[in-house]
């Protein structure tokens, strides 16, 4: 169900094919591990067994020896070779490095890497290397972490707290102090991650005679090739990222910095191509891919008619041993730390500590998905506390349409947004008095049923300003993106990016608006991914940004080549620029439209005439625009306010769940979800988006944990221990489109790669705590398991 | 570790062979001694499904397979599923047209298990649906657009049998 922003639109919005899939279905995509060059060496990896120990010594005298072992590679040799991994905060005594050196810090951790003929040579050799550890005592709790006597992940550090900050933004004393009421409460979101279906893989070849690292990986990071580069202590312009690789799957976590220092440096000691694929434990237990783990302590201050005006909030998250760019996931939700409502003040305390336990990224949403769940219940215990209706409680909040753009206590303006028409639309989507009365039939037959309620505020776009927040090192605003058009002599149409895909349907964003602009056919279209030393400067396929980014990036790029087709044409009619008009690829003499060149003529004198060529016009069809993010470049104030994300889009999400009492089993029976991403794009591709999301929601709610039993031993290395969500765990997800265009994107677009699974989290709560409410319990703790729910209802053994 | 020893089978419909180590899988086979890289390496415990192919018709998975057990057998891989030219088949093309899909990653088993579906029930009900791909993961599209291409595909093939 869908409506267009703009019925002049001539592809924009409509649907079609999306280019990518024809060579997924047909299984000619080329991922990673379709590349293996002749000669080709395999890595595999020794965990640590411990979650904490010192490296006492290691002998791979024998793994050596056995035939087809190229290399056998220690943290030591490493760590004299290589520069630690950047990481986000400025923390130079918390060394990140591919292999463990001197000390393992959890349960998993590679400590040896061997380079063999084959990967099961590889694996062979791993049994015969015999590390003498010394195991110690670890640290696993967050809380714990931060005592003055716990075990220290980092010794060097001289504190488990990686980070603790306090932001005040407004009045929060004074209006916690005239509230009628206040509330606390404590939510915990699990150690979870969005887990491809891809593990993460990478190949590096150095090649002497050119001084080139050629490197292929799954990758998804912005500034990938800077980190290579710096670690492996190469020039940067040695460096060359593939980004035609097709990446199986990424959200956020395909990072594998540390997977691409160890194969670079082992590819240039071999002078061989060097690759290694995570095998599904090593991804799951070593592959430094955890998502965030994070408790909230949150109070609230409200009136007695619902209206909330202060928030305090404390985010304590458990980093793991190796933070990278993980503790960040604490600054981003600045963005919208106060959701969809206007609330006056908010006091924000984020805390990060590091723990044995293997290393977080970031993950769909860069934390606003935990930090949603925790807004979320708020809303849900002011509308309990005062007995008053959850919906009516969010409506009473809502940022009214009259209001924007709006700005929020912590300095960011959110550009657009109608929060009441996509609640109304999916009520309506939900036959929402219906399904109230389907639940109260379910209780009336003995089940417990429960129906859900959240909304969830999407920051798109991307920003690097929240780096700045936590560490002021980081003075950085430029956060771009790229695009070049070409157009041959034979008058085909070719878009270049400058970043790789995963599924995001980038190419077929590129085409259509290129077409659009341009007035061309989309699939006639061509888009490539040029690689990281040919292509023009760009970030990253993250923070849901690149319909807004790279299609703002395309729209550029296409206004500033129609301009110069339009001079060309011109000049050949003689006439000038303002004199024509262009349709469809053809100009016409304003004055006399029979008079007019098309499109292939145009292509080509562009390549092939200079005498029929304007003064001062460079031969050939090309342009290319690079994009800095709308409203960013600008550093925080001294009150901590910046404009963090450009635009907002919204989302409300209302599940239908069953609960079987006796078991604990949560079934969601129906999902309705109503989204607002602006003008839409391409609307298979934004449905998709919206629904995968509501999907890895779903497990983060129910099902997913990477688990350490107490004594560190890591317990959810297989799809049967980490359980993802199947098509039996997933409803058909109905779903509405809204638009609110935003003012500051080129088709009024926003994004929409986060939103479901902002939502659903939230969603599926709110519905499992509404099952609950006749029993009189309350669960505050994702994901809610099977058997947690059924402790929590009979008392446990 | 022994040495590797011939296997002959065949795929797609053609005779093939190539070597293999008595422990190397079914998967790894197709895709590096084979090249056949469009079946996919997801978990390797035969949880995810990435792997799918027909082994005799039965969609089994790949990577819980010795490749030397498939010696004489026939197996059918994505690149099985188009057409002689090697445009998209019609399983494919409805997965293009619902979107079923978004990274491709989990599409080749997806789309083997609704052949084997649809082969045994051209028309499933929305239930035959879940049940066929119900060990097939996909962590990209929350399975709705899948089941939307699963009905397209079946509805497709009704009309053109008619």
């Amino acid at each position: 169900m869908r409506e267009t922003a703009r019925s002049n639109l001539l592809h924009v919005s409509r649907k079609r094919r999306v280019k990518e899939d024809k060579r997924f279905v047909s299984g000619t995509g080329t991922y990673v591990q379709d590349v293996v060059p002749k000669g080709c060496l395999h890595v595999a990896v020794l965990p640590s067994p411990y979650p904490r120990a010192k490296i006492v010594a290691i002998d791979s005298a024998k793994a050596e020896a056995l035939p087809g072992v190229r290399a056998v590679v220690t943290g030591e040799e490493l760590a004299a070779h290589t520069m630690p991994i950047y990481q986000g905060l400025n923390l130079p005594n918390v060394r990140w490095r591919p292999l463990a050196h001197e000390m393992t810090r959890y349960a998993g951790e590679w400590v040896v890497a061997v380079a063999a003929d084959s990967v099961h040579v590889a694996e062979d050799a791993l049994e015969l290397i015999a590390v003498d550890y010394e195991p110690l005592s670890p640290i696993l709790d967050p809380e714990l972490a931060m005592a003055e006597d716990a075990p220290l992940v980092h010794p060097d550090h001289g504190t488990n707290v990686l980070y603790r900050g306090e932001f005040n933004w407004g009045p929060v004393d004074d209006d916690f102090a005239a509230a009628d009421r206040t509330l606390s409460f404590r939510v915990r979101w699990g150690r979870s991650s969005t887990v491809p279906i891809e593990t993460f893989g990478v190949l590096a070849s150095w090649h002497a005679g050119t001084d080139t690292l050629d490197i292929w990986a799954s990758i998804q990071m912005p500034k990938y090739a800077e980190q290579i580069a710096a670690a492996l202590k190469i020039p940067l312009n040695d460096v060359r990222v593939h980004n035609d690789v097709d990446v199986g799957g990424a959200y956020g976590v395909k990072r594998g910095i540390k997977h691409t220092v160890l194969v670079g440096y082992l590819s240039r000691k071999l002078g061989a191509p060097v690759r290694l694929i995570e095998d599904r434990l090593v991804n799951l237990a070593g592959g430094d891919a955890h998502g965030p783990d994070r408790i909230f302590d949150t109070e609230v201050a409200f009136s007695e008619n619902g209206t909330i005006a202060s928030m305090k909030i404390r985010a304590l998250d458990d980093a793991g041993a190796y933070p990278g760019r993980g503790p960040y996931q604490l600054a981003k939700p600045i963005s919208a730390i106060v959701g969809p409502y206007r609330i006056n003040s908010v006091r924000y305390e984020p805390i990060s500590v590091t723990s044995n336990k293997c290393g977080q990224v970031p993950v769909r949403g860069f934390g606003q998905a935990p930090t949603n769940y925790m807004i979320e219940t708020a809303v849900d215990k002011v509308a309990d506390a005062l007995g008053l209706d959850r919906i009516e409680v969010r409506r009473r909040n809502f940022i009214d349409r009259e209001q924007f753009p709006y700005m929020i206590p912590s300095g960011t303006e959110y550009d657009s947004g109608d929060y009441h028409a996509v609640l109304d639309k999916v009520l309506e989507l939900a036959k929402y008095d219906d399904l109230l009365e389907r639940r109260e039939r379910r209780r009336a037959e003995g089940m417990l049923a429960g129906v859900g309620i959240a909304t969830c505020l999407e920051p798109s776009g991307g920003n690097t300003m929240f780096e700045y927040l936590m560490n002021p090192q980081a003075e950085i605003t430029t956060f771009m993106e790229s695009c070049q058009v070409r157009v041959d002599s034979h008058g085909r149409i070719t878009g270049i990016m400058g970043t790789g895909t995963s599924g995001q349907g980038h190419e077929t964003l590129v085409a259509t608006i290129l077409g659009e602009e341009l007035e061309r056919e989309p699939d006639e279209i061509r888009v490539i991914h040029a690689d990281s030393r040919a292509g023009f400067p760009t970030v990253a396929p993250v923070a849901s940004r690149m319909a807004i980014m790279l299609g703002g990036a395309a729209a550029g790029a296409a206004q500033k080549l129609k301009e110069r087709i339009i001079r060309i044409a011109a000049h050949n009619l003689g006439t000038t620029p303002d004199a024509v008009e262009y349709s469809a690829g053809a100009v016409r003499d304003s004055a006399d439209p029979a008079r007019k060149l098309d499109w292939e003529e145009i292509c080509f004198i562009a390549h092939n005439q200079t005498h029929k060529m304007p003064e001062g016009i460079e031969p050939g069809l090309q342009a290319y625009h690079i994009l800095q993010v709308p409203g960013g470049g600008r550093l925080p104030d001294e009150h901590d306010r910046v404009q963090l994300y450009p635009c907002f889009a919204f989302q409300a999400h209302i599940p239908f769940v069953e609960l079987d009492p006796g078991t604990g089993k949560v079934t969601i029976n129906e999902y309705y979800i109503a989204h607002d991403c602006g003008t839409v794009i391409n609307p298979d591709i934004v449905r998709g988006m919206v629904i995968g999301g509501v999907a890895q929601g779903i497990g983060a709610a129910l099902y997913e944990k990477f688990s350490y039993d107490p004594d560190g031993q890591f317990i959810s290395g297989t799809f049967a221990d980490y359980i993802m969500p199947s098509v039996f765990e997933v409803p058909y997800v109905e779903d509405v489109e809204h638009c609110t265009p935003s003012p500051l994107t080129s088709h009024g677009q926003k994004g929409t790669g986060e939103g479901g699974y902002l939502g659903a989290p939230a969603a599926i709560a709110s519905a499992v705590n509404d099952a609950l409410r006749p029993r009189g319990v309350s669960i505050h703790e994702l994901p809610m398991r099977m058997a947690d729910i059924e402790d929590l209802l009979n008392g446990g053994d | 570790m022994s040495a590797p020893r011939r296997v002959s089978l065949t795929v797609n419909g053609i005779e093939r062979s190539g070597m293999a180590e008595p422990r190397l899988t079914l998967l790894d086979f197709l895709r590096y001694e084979l090249g056949l890289t469009g079946t996919h390496m997801g978990c390797e415990h035969g949880v995810c499904g990435a792997c799918t192919v027909l082994f005799d018709g039965d969609a089994v998975r790949a990577c819980l397979i010795y490749a030397v057990q498939a010696e004489g057998h026939a197996v059918e891989t994505v690149e099985g599923l188009c057409n002689a030219d090697g445009s998209p088949g019609p399983i494919q093309d409805a997965f293009r047209d619902a979107h079923g899909l978004q990274c491709g990653y989990c599409t080749p088993g997806m789309l083997i298990s609704v052949k084997a579906l649809l082969q045994a029930t051209p028309d499933p009900s929305d239930d035959e649906i879940r049940e066929a791909i119900g060990g097939n993961l996909c962590r990209c599209t929350g399975y709705t657009q899948i089941i939307d291409a699963v009905r397209l595909a079946a509805a497709k093939a009704k009309g053109a049998g008619t």
